[in-house]
């Protein structure tokens, strides 16, 4: 009763502990969904909730580095037969040079996973695919090889291979005569990894690429697109791509 | 009055044919033409179901779970292809294809394709312990 | 009322038809020769790449499509239209359609990467694409021709024959207006990107089905003698001439249009100027030998068989051109990702695309060609599908 602090708990102490541990019981529920949003079990679907994303600053891109094309060559088991016209590319660095200005850049491009992906929409068997959490995927199993994928994607995203491939990453499976494209990397990240690309970019200290889930305000990529101005390619076409660019 | 004279004779070859067919199966008896299965369980341990369960379903296995892998993410490793290539692969070859090899050879023997090795690998990931 | 017309098949002596369909066996067996190579080596062995994707079976293949639409047009002219001067040709005109249809389709499935997956293709629908609706066009199409050619041909069945056609036509209107949209709603091809391309196409289908028929029509009386009245031969200069004065105007709609919009001027610069080989082939092939010349020897007073069969020849030749210009000038022009920049990559962005048509693929459009005459040549001997002379008009005249 009476308000002495060393004779044990005093009323706001009382009440100092108890807002905490309120506290506590009220954030604790929160902190376990960020938790289970961050990792998901692999007996768990992709879920809606999060919209995966890549956030590419080209202030850092050099001219002549490609070591997020060549992360991803490894990666993805794509070897170059030396016939660049057949060969598939998942990533390539685009070089611009803007015609009024004069100014250059160095851009990796990819597969966007577009929202509203027109390689979804043309796909005959659906094999083209959006995944909950926003990848576009080709599903092998039902891909014929029309590509019709191929003619409607406006950022030339997809390959079609051309011949038998033999040594494939158990991870990554891929043949002759269906069409593939960058996939984020979705056999890394469905095990909480980064795609190659964005690893390797990190581990070569150029640190160009990030990635993440963008709708989750926590996470890095969500807070650089709200803090920094970005663009995506061709947004006129309000296909809402996933992959954003800073410095274009 | 030629043209029901062919018909006739076009009939009987018809009916020696189908007859002739019915006699097919006695090829089966000719145990030499086609290599019995060799099923070499290289690794120890068991299988993830029964062997019985294993050859009946495994078709259907596979295909539920390659949509579930593929179309929602779902990555468990009981029913995966990459966990049958690891524990089956052939000790020799590392691979399941080959005339031993696991899959390849009760395939041929049964005479049913083999649509999945064009794109998965035939041989478990070589780098040790790297995958989750 | 006039005499009842005699339709008759293809008659004359056994060995002169197994001789004709050797002849047209040697395209078809040749295009599956093609086919095997293709598909055993994979699209390496094609002048294909990452960015022609596709080449010389699509040329052929959408030709056959679209002119298949076309030729049924004068079935429908009589059966819908109540043009009884056409009544004759209906059945022709019918099976032409369903047979150019079969093989276009066929060279469209065997160009696929994974052909053997031909089951799939057919019966697995994406609900959401819609352009797996393509597939239900063309059964819809083949089913409601093939019911309509029944009709025809079942007496018992002649009272049903116009509620069928106007069936046929809605179908034919459908796959034909999807075929051009195929090409219209996309957007990220500076070629294509137009909503033109529906009725552009409507009119190319009109214009090249009719001059096909009328080919194929020419080959089969001249086969035998059927006589063909002047009267009909002036109908279907007419209506040729029609369709290749309303392709003619579409195609200088199109192109001068994406001519005038500044931000498809440089396109059109490179498809009218400095194309190569496709800028050629819109000026000589397309517009020239595929509408001007033809036109002027349609609009003639003077109607010979001859001068029609010209035309027709012209106005095919000048389909394929167009055909190739739309499917391979779609494709080599590149796809602009940064507007207003100028690109360059590993994966050729910014630069034309060169193609060389390869010889496997040739092979395997004109066994597409090969298959639909055969399947017109085995028709019209099985089946009594053209009146024995066409020089007496049923009927009043429409």
């Amino acid at each position: 009763m009476s308000a002495d602090a060393n004779d044990g708990l005093s009323r706001r102490g009382f009440l100092a502990i108890s807002a905490a541990t309120l506290g506590g019981v009220m954030l604790a529920p929160g902190i376990r969904l960020i938790e289970i949003a961050g990792a998901r079990a692999p007996e768990q679907a992709a879920s809606k909730q999060v919209r995966w994303g890549l956030l590419i600053d080209t202030n850092k891109c050099a001219t002549g580095c490609d070591d997020c094309v060549k992360a991803c060559a490894t990666e993805n088991g794509i070897r170059d037969t030396g016939h660049p016209r057949t060969d598939p590319q998942w990533i390539r660095k685009v070089e611009l040079k803007d015609m009024r200005s004069g100014r250059t850049h160095s851009v990796p491009v990819m597969c966007q996973h577009c929202e509203h992906p027109p390689c979804v929409d043309v796909c005959p068997t659906g094999a083209s695919f959006k995944r909950a959490d926003g990848i576009v995927l080709v599903d092998r199993h039902t891909c014929i090889g029309c590509r019709y994928c191929m003619m409607a994607c406006p950022y030339k995203a997809r390959s079609i291979v051309f011949q038998e491939v033999t040594d494939q990453n158990p991870d990554v499976p891929r043949g002759k005569g269906c069409v593939e494209g960058c996939t984020l990397c979705v056999h890394r990240i469905d095990h909480d990894r980064q795609p190659a690309c964005v690893e390797a970019c990190a581990k070569a200290g150029h640190n160009a690429m990030t990635f993440g889930n963008l709708n989750d305000p926590q996470s890095e990529i969500a807070q650089r697109v709200a803090k920094y101005a970005s663009t995506q390619i061709r947004a006129d076409l309000k296909l809402n791509p996933g992959v954003r660019y800073q410095g274009l | 009055m030629e043209s029901s004279g062919i018909a006739a004779l076009a009939g009987r070859i018809a009916r020696a044919i189908c007859v002739l067919a019915l006699l097919l199966p006695v090829f089966a008896l000719a145990s030499d033409r086609v290599p019995k299965p060799v099923i070499n369980i290289d690794k120890p341990g068991r299988c993830v179901e029964d062997t019985e369960t294993m050859r009946r379903e495994h078709p259907d296995m596979l295909r539920h779970q390659r949509d579930q892998t593929m179309r929602e993410g779902i990555r468990t490793r009981a029913h995966s292809l990459k966990g049958c290539v690891e524990c089956h692969a052939s000790a020799k070859t590392g691979s399941v294809l080959g005339e031993q090899g696991f899959c390849q050879s009760c395939h041929a023997y049964a005479s049913v394709t083999l649509d999945c090795f064009g794109c998965h690998a035939s041989k478990p990931k070589l780098v040790s312990g790297a995958k989750p | 009322m006039a005499e009842s017309i005699l339709y008759r098949e293809l008659a004359g002596p056994s060995h002169r038809y197994w001789g004709l369909l050797a002849l047209l066996g040697v395209p078809v067996a040749l295009g599956a020769v093609a086919y095997f190579y293709i598909e055993h080596h994979g699209h390496i062995v094609t002048g294909m790449d990452n960015q022609i994707v596709w080449g010389m079976p699509h040329v052929f293949a959408v030709f056959l499509i679209v002119a298949a639409t076309g030729a049924l047009n004068l079935a429908l002219a009589a059966s819908v239209f109540g043009k009884t001067a056409y009544q004759p040709l209906a059945p022709l005109s019918a099976l032409v359609s369903l047979a150019l249809l079969v093989g276009g389709l066929a060279v469209l499935m065997l160009d696929l990467g994974r052909s053997d997956r031909m089951i799939v293709a057919i019966t697995r629908l994406n609900s959401q694409s819609i352009f797996a609706l393509r597939v239900i066009l063309y059964d819809g199409f083949m089913a409601s021709v093939g019911v309509y050619l029944w009709f025809l041909l079942e007496r018992r069945m002649n009272r049903y024959i116009k509620p069928a056609a106007i069936m046929a036509f809605v179908w034919q209107l459908l796959l034909i207006t999807g075929t051009g949209l195929e090409f219209g709603f996309n957007i990220g091809r500076e070629v294509y990107d137009s909503v033109l391309y529906a009725p552009m196409f409507i009119a190319f289908s009109s214009a090249y089905g009719t001059a096909v028929f009328v080919l194929i029509l020419f080959a089969v009386c001249g086969w035998e003698v059927r006589p063909v009245s002047d009267g009909l031969l002036r109908r279907l200069k007419n209506l040729l001439g029609i369709f290749v004065g309303a392709s003619l105007f579409f195609a200088v709609l199109f192109l001068s249009s994406k001519y005038e919009l500044a931000r498809s001027r440089d396109v059109a610069q490179f498809l009218l100027v400095d194309g190569g080989v496709y800028t050629a082939l819109i000026w000589l092939g397309q517009l020239a030998i595929g509408g001007v010349v033809p036109l002027a020897l349609l609009l003639r007073a003077q109607v010979t068989r001859t001068g029609v069969a010209a035309a027709c020849t012209l106005v095919v030749l000048g389909g394929l051109a167009q055909m190739y210009v739309t499917l391979i000038g779609g494709q080599a022009y590149p796809q602009i990702l940064f507007p207003g920049m100028v690109e360059s990559s590993s994966f050729f962005d910014g630069e034309i695309h060169p193609y060389t048509p390869s010889v496997p693929e040739v092979l395997l459009g004109l066994g597409g060609v090969g298959l639909a005459a055969t399947i017109v040549a085995v028709a019209l001997r099985a089946l009594a599908l053209l009146p024995e002379r066409l020089d007496r008009l049923a009927g009043p005249q429409a």
